[in-house]
Formats: C-alpha cells, structure tokens, sequence
C-alpha cells in the first residue's frame, strides 16, 4: 500500500492511519434531488465518504450513480455502491467508467439483494458475473488497464475498491475465509454488514487477524443505530442475514418509548468506542438508516471529529 | 335386518374403494349425477391394505377440481363404515341425500351428450 | 427429466372457449413420469372440460391421444390423419411439444396445457426439485458435484451470499442454500482450497444467451452409428 490506488479521500485517510467514519445514504424514491440534497447536507463533512447505495433491498430508486454524481456536487465524496443483480457485464464496465469520468473513487461491489425482496419481484436478474468477479473486474480495469476480455482502457477508472462481508451469515465458519477470497480477488477495502452481536463479531475478527487479513485490507465495521425496539424486531426477523441479540431487542424495551432511540444510539457509540481499539478494524461505517440529521449528532458523541483533512 | 335406503341411491359395486378411480367420480359427475359418494372401509381397517385411504385422497382430488369448476365440492364424498354396520349405510345413504338435496340439482345439464 | 405443472382449469378453459371439437394429447415421455401430462391427466383433463362445459351449456366433443413422444417428428407424424379433425389441440407435453406440432401441422392451433418449469427430479413421491439450468457448460465437479448455477437464486460461483441462513435461501426458507451444503461438504473433506480463488466470468454464450441453441452430430446426420 505504497502509492495511492485511486487516490480518494477515503483511501487518504485510511492510508494516513486515520479510524475511518463513512456513511450511508439512499438515493430517493424519485428524482427528487432537492431531498437527496438536504440529506446529503447533514453528512456533509461528518464522514469520510457516503456510500450512494444501488436499488438497495432491489426496491428502485434514482440510480446510484447519478446519485453519487450529485454528492461530488455537493461537496462530498461518494462511495459508489453497484450490484450485479441489475446489469451484466457490459453495463458493469461501462458504468465504471462512467462513474470515474464523474469523479467517482471509490466502488462497493456487491452481488445485491433478491429482487423477491423488493417493489418488483416479477423483474428478470441478470448475475452475469458475481461479487467476486466484479471486484476482480474493477481491479483489472485499474491495475491493467484492460476490459474483462482483455482489450485496452483508453484512461483506465482508478477506483479504491470496496467489498461487503457478513460475519453473521451462515455457514459461519466459511465467512473468513469468503473474505480472504475476497481481498484476494482485489479488495481494498471491507464494509461489513450491521453489526449487533458483538461477541460474534469479536470472536470472527480474531479470525481475521489470526490470518493477518486486516493487514492487506482495511475492515470498516457497520454500524446501524436503532431507532426504537420495533425497528430491531423487525430487522431481526424480516432483514435476511441480521444477527440481532435478544440481549439488545431487552435492552431497547427496558426503557421508556421515547428513550429507545437514544438508547440505540448509546448502543451504537458503545460499538464504536470499541472498534476503536479492537484490533484489525480501520473505521465505522455508519448506517443511519433513513437518520441521517442523527449523524453529526452522532459523529459527535463518537468523537470522530473533526474529519481528518488528507 | 330389512333396513331401507333411499331409492336415489345407486350402488356400484368394487372389490375394494382402492379400485375406486378419480375418472369414476368424474365421468359420474359428467354424467349428470348430482352427487357420488364413496362408502369405504374404516380407516386402519381397510381389508387390503390401504385402499381406502387412497379412495380418500381422490376424493380430495375430485373435490379440487370440482371447486376449480365452480361445482359445490360436497357433491363428492367420502365415507367410512365398516361391513357390519347395516344401519350406519343406511344413515350414510340418506344424509349423503339430504345433502345433495340442499345443494339442489347438479349444474352439470343432463342428456346433453358428448 | 423436464418437470412441468399443469395449467389451472381457467386458463386451460379459457383458451377453447369457442371450440366444438378438441383433441387432448399427452406424451409418454417426461410429463408422464411427472404426472402431469400421461394418460391418465389426459383423460382427467377430458373429463373435466366436458363438466365445465355441460355447466355452461356449451358441449364439446373431446378426443384423446398420448403420443410416444411429441419431441420426436416421427412420432408427431403419428396424428396426421386425424389432427385436421379437430378445431384445435391441447398438448400435455413440455413446451417442446405443441412446437413440434405446430411446425408439422401449420394450419392446426396447439395450445399448452402444461408450464414448462424445470429440468429435476422427483426428490420424495410428489416433489420435484430443479437441478439442472441448462447452461451448456457444465461445470459440477468444481462444486462438489452440485450446480450454483442452477440452484444458487443468484447463480453465485464464489461462495454463499450474506442471506445464507441456517443452510436455508434468502429468497424461500424451503430452499435449501445450495453453497451451504457445497461449502460444509467441502471443509468436511478438507478440501476448501477449492473454492478458494477467483473464477474467470462465466462464457453464457453456450446458454439462452448465445440466442437459441443446437446440437449436431456430423455422424448420426449421415446414419445410424
């Protein structure tokens, strides 16, 4: 980790050492641009990077790259979530350097969720290439400079490439391992998934670092605040792959209904005052999901600011 | 034992409601019966083996596909008696009647061959 | 072998509103091991139109035939004399089926009375279950002998996706996650370094994607081997 690979404000950041803090922000129902601007407005300066998600939960929104293509306007840094649920190769490579030649550095690359899940479950997939491969394809267009069939990039896409992992998934055991595979594949860095069962998520980092995975990647654990002890059972039960412990669903009850989010958000500063010092995690990634006015409030009480200027 | 049953009734004989197939209670509907019934052995008791309960399953599945139709399921039924209960077959007979009856005549139109 | 459903009554009835006089053909082939389209859902099937339609009032004359195989020309030329008799014909075969017919007798309407679904197999008397997609490129054997590409909702080459739960599919908890089970029979046999790695994209053009596909055999077009 030499010379910088895309050169973003992410990669900065990690590079210098810094304990990462990102974002999340789903594009609107629409094109409603002025409410993704407004939401852009409070993560603004807050996170290191927004990630810009992609039809997220296969419901559809405004794309991700018009999307992030809109924060850069904004004045933050996008990360660039694409899924290979919706497009096949061709789309994939070309809306790569699409989102470059708009000034985009940093890609998640993800498989995406069912489109059973979502607002149009009759629609055909596409999963021409997997999470896997698309991570291996971004890595080739930047470091070779070459097209999966292997023909020449006119100005190769430099993007710091991203990946997700779910500690919480089954079969546990593999997890680690699915993750190896994936820094292998290129990866720069990891979002992982929310975490809430934090004895698992100490136990699964143990593994990483036993194998020495957070010295080749950096591993930004998610974090998600709860809002109220309803959005907990429900995640619990309808979000596939959440590991949610009863201990927390308790814990959210156990305090009056206007307290829950509070309380959540108290989780949630407990998770990051740990990640801080646990070994092998680079940053947070916050997912305040449809919160993001709580975001300064809570990048504030996290103590991660002010944002490192790199 | 001189024990009377309705006269509506008529009485096909098999070996076994195991022989009973679902295109005998369908060409009987299509035939312009307004109800069959299957009057098999007492379940666990069936005198093969389990005849009755596949007699059973295709009345179910008649039953199916008269709903498909819009026919009232309950023309088609099952039942169970064992051979030494002559008045429980009599019973049987009229309240599968009776039961036809309420439906009213079979929808299905009679002597319009096919 | 090809598992098909049959199609609701409705639909079925719906298609022959306006006809008089219909053939009903099954095949010997799959769909009769399927149950879905042998001789005895044909003559069900008979039975059950000509109920709807002395219902309505509106007899029809149905026949019946089960061909050999409805894939095969020689057994399709079987009807010849005879399929011109009818105002239109139900075929019980695949979707393979009523194409054969409706190339051979042009002037003749052949209407599906099956979905076509899937290639599987029977995994308990009454349940069929996928297996195969068809992907003209098999590769099974790098999976523990099972296909992701089949039975994967997502068609995954690498592993589980974040949804795998208790061995189960994100997208239906009576489906099995297939990389579940190629996974654990791989740590079981020690063997996980296979799955590790990244695999070059799959070539799709020997799928549907390559546009529609044919098989030839240079030496049974010049006679039997």
């Amino acid at each position: 980790m030499s010379e910088l690979k895309s050169g973003s404000n992410l990669e900065k950041v990690l590079k210098a050492g810094h304990f990462a803090f990102t974002g999340e922000c789903g594009p609107p129902k629409g094109a409603n641009v002025e409410h993704l601007k407004e939401k852009l407005a409070h993560l603004k300066g807050h996170v290191d990077a927004v990630n810009m998600t992609d039809n997220q939960t296969a419901v559809v929104r405004m794309s991700s790259l018009a999307g992030s293509a809109i924060m850069i306007g904004e004045g933050s840094e996008p990360n660039f979530q694409m899924v290979c649920r919706d497009r096949n190769r061709l789309a994939i490579m070309s809306d790569i350097l699409g989102a470059y030649s708009l000034g985009i550095r940093n890609m998640l690359c993800l498989s995406g969720d069912h489109q059973t899940f979502g607002n149009h479950p009759q629609a055909k997939n596409v999963h021409d290439i997997d999470s896997m491969q698309l991570i291996a394809l971004v890595k080739k267009m930047r470091d070779e400079g070459k097209f999966m069939n292997g023909e020449d990039i006119d100005v190769p896409p430099k993007m710091f490439i991203g990946a997700a992992c779910n500690p919480f998934a089954d079969p546990y055991e593999y997890r680690v391992y699915r993750l190896a595979n994936k820094i292998e594949a290129g990866a720069d860095f990891i979002q992982t998934q929310c975490i809430f069962n934090m004895d698992k998520f100490r136990d699964f980092m143990k593994k990483v670092v036993d194998m020495g995975l957070h010295e080749k990647c950096y591993i930004l654990a998610g974090v998600t605040p709860m809002k109220n002890a309803g959005m907990a059972n429900f995640m619990s039960k309808f979000v596939p792959g959440m590991d949610i412990p009863e201990s927390l669903i308790k814990r959210l009850k156990g305090v009056d209904k206007k307290d829950q989010a509070e309380e959540g958000i108290k989780f949630a500063l407990e998770q990051v005052e740990e990640f801080k010092e646990m070994k092998g995690v680079a940053g947070v990634h916050m997912m305040a999901i449809e919160w993001e006015h709580m975001v300064p409030e809570i990048a504030e009480r996290a103590g991660v600011l002010p944002r490192p200027a790199v | 034992m001189r024990l009377s049953y309705p006269a509506a009734v008529k009485i096909i004989q098999v070996p076994c409601t195991g022989r009973v197939d679902i295109l005998h209670l369908l060409n009987s509907i299509e035939d312009g019966a307004d109800g069959v019934y299957v009057a098999g052995c007492l379940e666990g008791e069936c005198h093969y083996r389990d005849g009755n309960l596949k007699a059973k399953r295709k009345v179910e599945y008649v039953k199916r596909i008269l709903t498909e139709l819009g026919i009232e399921p309950d023309r088609v039924q099952m039942y169970n008696l064992s051979s030494a209960q002559g008045a429980r077959f009599a019973e049987i007979a009229a309240e599968m009647v009776e039961t036809v009856k309420k439906l009213g005549p079979t929808p299905v139109k009679k002597g319009t061959a096919a | 072998m090809i598992v098909a459903d049959r199609k609701s009554l409705e639909e079925i009835l719906a298609m022959v509103e306006n006809n008089k006089k219909i053939l009903i053909l099954g095949c010997k082939g799959c769909v009769t091991v399927c149950n879905v389209g042998g001789l005895k859902e044909v003559e069900i099937l008979a039975s059950s139109i000509r109920i709807a339609r002395k219902k309505s009032g509106k007899d029809i004359d149905i026949d019946i035939n089960v061909l050999e195989r409805q894939c095969d020309r020689e057994y399709v030329a079987g009807i010849k004399d005879t399929v011109g008799d009818y105002e239109a014909v139900i075929s019980l075969a695949c979707g393979v089926g009523p194409q054969f017919l409706s190339e051979m007798y042009t002037d003749q309407t052949f209407y599906p009375g099956v979905n076509t679904t899937f290639f599987g197999g029977a995994t308990e008397h009454g349940v069929w279950e996928e297996r195969c997609a068809g992907c003209g490129t098999c590769a099974i054997h790098l999976f523990g002998g099972l296909c992701p590409v089949a039975r994967c909702a997502k068609s995954l080459l690498h592993g589980p996706c974040g949804g795998s739960s208790d061995g189960r599919c994100e997208v239906n908890k009576d489906t099995e996650c297939i990389w579940d089970t190629i996974v654990r029979k791989k740590m079981e046999q020690g063997r996980l370094e296979d799955l590790m790695g990244v695999r070059g994209p799959k070539d799709w053009q020997t799928a549907r994607d390559g546009g529609p596909r044919r098989s030839i055999r240079e030496e049974l077009i010049q006679g039997n081997i």
